[in-house]
């Protein structure tokens, strides 16, 4: 069954829709940020993450949000302006990309230790030297054992029904972990497209507010935020973070169900995309699944009988849902737009062998670095992976070392 | 920085990891309280109640919180928490604090909160 | 207002006791005069520190006001995010105003040289919040390694006393003249020996129009090596040689405050901690005389700053 929907369906709760607007993937983030009004907004510009803090900063300045909006020095300080609004009591959010995300790493760790949701809004961008300012998914990568929960989107309209869902992940009292809606740089944040939007009001009620249980500006509050944990407790309270990560996929599960309701377009886990009567497949994250499919319906019209999941619940990994994908499938090609040096297989690479190892019948898996650094992948690239993966099927021979697409 | 001393006995009976506070959060201001610091003393500060004048400069340079005070009135050392830096000796302006070893005899001319006497050592 | 212990000692203590800090340590005793001084309800701040790490261990903490601790070097962000937070909870109907005080602890490392950015940039965005640099000189939760406060000469486990280079090399950093060329309202140093000094800063910090800024000196007894009794004798040594002149700086306008302030050398306040033991030794060290000189320029230009008239506000 394919459930990645192209064509927004009629909203099942039948919400009269206001009309759609044509804006960018940042721009889309920002709508939704605006609806969701959290108390503080603490970002610095970076591209390209900037169509995001730009626009909402506008709706500051026009007084249509309630928002505390911090301009800080930094990407340290953004997350932490976060980690202090959101121990106080607050809803906070940050955007950022790439070297902004690798500056405010030390924050990432303390965000979800102390179990603070923010939500953060990471437009995918290169990791320096050279310095690059275009897409890929080292920064994605970098943060994967940081103990966010993370999405990874495909278009502006994902991004925005992401951005929309986010909060009620973080703050669910099961989970209480800072979350990433991730939209890849330029390719959505940049691309202008039709984006459908829900009514303020129903996000209003959707995302509600912050509800914290213990909270720095409670009248009466004692309570003492980012303790010190000796070797008596720091190993316990790690636990409880992997217990929250698992909590957290059946969360992600229903509020996108939920969301899927008020908007028409279903989301889940992952998305599948003619996988069923398929021999192999292509794995991918993000928005380079235009081009995919393209290869896939290509490759079909040839007979070669291809599918294609995309993984939208990056972290915690769905090995479930992707098990359940790729029954039946005899080989497997990974698309990694991310290196992991020295590892013997790149991320995406290592959570699909990792998953799949116990599988009755495993599909053979065969990995691909593409895209680094913006570079573009054509739709025939992608093709020529489904036939090596296609022949790799045949041969039942997987291969050590992970080919290059696109490299000169 | 010394760490804070804990008592082996407490840590041993850690609760599990699902029964502590997520987050590390302290929801128990002051609890620290609990913790004997009077154990690293040596010498123990003894005041002269005949002629203190009550102006209250030990109370307010002692780093470790252990004058007790009542209406305005410096009444007795807490020796739990006393670490017999000898501070509150040098400052007293009158000079009646003396800092003798600490010992049971010593501990015992000094008037000191109630908990504390017995628990100091 | 008159200053009155015994009215302060009516007050509830917010920083409690059980605390891990050492025998003779000057920063809990600035930390209770702090909170005893103000008049609001204070939620705090607080950067990895000697401090921290004695007065947080989980479950445990002394604290008994609201406090978050995130990391070492964002103290003054984390600050700004509380203060944002308030504000728009308020303007958003969920909370009701209620005067609150917001103020940092940090020491001297978590505030002129691992923190210096975050501090500038939250100064320079304007939040109402005091910041207390708890000033040891130095990075004594590590283990008495150098930082850019630490005095000239200095002994310290990264610059030790050897053939080749004598303690420190460098003269220390004027935070407290860096803060204040931010513009901020309020500025002062003060020292630990002195509390109605402190006290009344913490007071007028309190009531300033924006970010105000106090740096505290904290004599550290283990890394200034001097016997714990010392600690308050130390500090105000550290004042009369003039190596911590206590002012303040309000709406720009420089002032001495307190008496008793560069009536000695500064060969008193070294022979006071043996830091300094290897220059003390030798009473005509060129250090010394270096350090003596340097001190009466700073001095003179400070005497210049607080004779300065400011434009008419
Ligand atoms: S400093 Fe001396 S005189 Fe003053 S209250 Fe303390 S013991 Fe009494
Ligand atoms: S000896 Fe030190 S800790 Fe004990 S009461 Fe005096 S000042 Fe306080």
């Amino acid at each position: 069954m394919t459930t990645t929907q192209k064509q927004a369906q009629k909203p099942s709760s039948g919400i009269k829709l206001p009309p759609p607007q044509a804006i960018n993937g940042g721009e889309a983030v920002a709508y939704a940020m605006r609806q969701i009004n959290p108390e503080v907004v603490a970002a610095y510009p970076i591209t390209p993450q900037t169509f995001i803090i730009e626009k909402f900063s506008e709706f500051v300045a026009d007084g249509i949000v309630g928002t505390e909006y911090i301009n800080v020095e930094s990407e340290h300080a953004a997350m932490s302006a976060c980690v202090g609004a959101t121990a106080a009591g607050g809803r906070a959010q940050t955007a950022t990309s790439g070297p902004g995300l690798a500056l405010m790493y030390e924050m990432l760790w303390v965000a979800s230790g102390m179990r603070l949701p923010i939500v953060m809004h990471l437009c995918s961008r290169s990791f320096s030297a050279p310095l690059n300012i275009l897409c890929d998914h080292s920064d994605v990568m970098g943060m994967r054992e940081s103990s966010w929960p993370m999405l990874i989107g495909a278009s502006p309209q994902e991004a925005y029904d992401q951005a929309v869902v986010m909060p009620t992940i973080a703050e669910n009292k099961q989970v209480l972990l800072p979350s990433a809606n991730v939209l890849d740089g330029f390719t959505v944040t940049h691309s202008v497209e039709r984006v459908e939007v829900l009514p303020d009001e129903v996000v209003k009620e959707f995302t509600g507010e912050y509800e914290p249980d213990i909270w720095a500006l409670e009248p009466g509050s004692t309570a003492t935020f980012g303790t010190l944990d000796a070797n008596d407790y720091y190993f316990e309270h790690k636990r409880q973070q992997v217990e929250a990560m698992k909590n957290s996929l059946e969360v992600v599960r229903t509020q996108l169900n939920a969301v899927g309701e008020l908007t028409g377009r279903p989301m889940n886990l992952v998305e599948e995309y003619l996988l069923d009567d398929a021999e192999v497949a292509l794995v991918v994250l993000g928005s380079s699944e235009g081009m995919v499919r393209a290869a896939v319906d290509e490759a079909r019209a040839e007979g070669i009988k291809v599918g294609m999941l995309r993984i939208r619940l990056f972290r915690p990994f769905p090995v479930d849902d992707v098990r359940k994908a790729l029954e039946g499938i005899g080989a497997v090609g990974v698309l990694d737009r991310a290196i992991a040096f020295g590892t013997p297989g790149n991320a995406l690479m290592q959570d699909l062998a990792t998953s799949t190892r116990t599988m009755p019948d495993r599909p053979l898996l065969m990995d691909f670095v593409y895209g680094l650094g913006g570079r573009a992948t054509p739709k025939q690239l992608f093709r020529q992976a489904v036939d090596e993966v296609f022949k790799m099927n045949e041969s039942r021979v997987e291969p050590d070392e992970p080919a290059y697409l696109g490299l000169k | 920085m010394s760490s804070q001393p804990q008592s082996e006995q407490s840590r041993s009976e850690s609760p599990l990891w699902q029964q502590i506070q997520p987050g590390g959060i302290g929801v128990n201001p002051g609890s620290t309280d609990r913790v004997q610091t009077g154990d690293w003393r040596t010498e123990v500060p003894v005041v002269d109640f005949e002629r203190c004048t009550h102006c209250m400069i030990c109370w307010v340079d002692c780093p470790d919180a252990s004058f007790e005070v009542a209406n305005a009135k410096l009444i007795g050392v807490d020796l739990k928490h006393c670490k017999g830096c000898g501070i509150c000796a040098q400052v007293c302006p009158v000079k009646c604090i003396e800092m003798v070893p600490d010992s049971a005899e010593n501990r015992e001319t000094q008037p000191s909160n109630g908990a504390s006497s017995e628990s100091a050592k | 207002m008159t200053l009155k212990l015994r009215d302060l000692s009516l007050k509830p203590d917010l920083f409690g006791n059980g605390h891990g800090l050492c025998a003779g340590c000057a920063e809990p005793v600035s930390v209770r005069q702090i909170l005893s001084a103000l008049e609001n309800p204070p939620v705090v701040a607080l950067a990895t520190g000697c401090l921290e790490v004695s007065s947080t261990r989980f479950p445990d903490t002394t604290w008994k006001v609201p406090l978050i601790h995130s990391a070492f070097e964002n103290s003054a962000t984390t600050i700004s995010g509380v203060e944002a937070a308030y504000k728009a909870l308020v303007r958003k109907g969920r909370m009701e105003d209620r005067p609150l005080t917001f103020v940092v602890f940090a020491g001297d490392g978590a505030t002129y040289d691992i923190g210096f950015q975050w501090l500038s940039g939250a100064l320079e965005r304007g939040h109402k919040f005091v910041y207390v640099c708890l000033n040891n000189e130095g990075y004594m939760n590590t283990g008495i390694q150098r930082s850019s406060a630490t005095l000239l000469g200095a002994w310290t486990t990264t610059t030790p006393s050897g053939d080749a280079r004598p303690g420190k090399p460098e003269w220390h950093k004027d935070m407290t003249k860096i803060v204040a060329a931010h513009g901020i309202p309020y500025v002062a140093q003060a020292a630990s020996h002195n509390w109605k000094d402190l006290i009344t800063k913490v007071r007028k910090a309190e009531q300033a129009d924006g970010p105000a800024f106090i740096n505290v000196l904290t004599p550290c007894d283990r890394g200034w090596r001097f016997e714990p009794e010392k600690t308050m004798e130390v500090s105000q040594l550290m004042v009369e040689a003039g190596l911590w002149p206590l002012y303040e700086v309000v709406n720009g306008k420089y002032k001495m405050t307190g008496a008793r302030q560069k009536k000695r050398p500064v060969i008193d306040a070294l022979l006071s901690q043996k830091r300094f033991s290897h220059i003390t030794k030798n009473a005509d060290d060129a250090t010394i005389a270096g350090i003596q000189a340097k001190v009466d320029e700073e001095w003179d230009a400070l005497q210049a700053l607080c004779n300065m008239p400011v434009a008419a506000e």
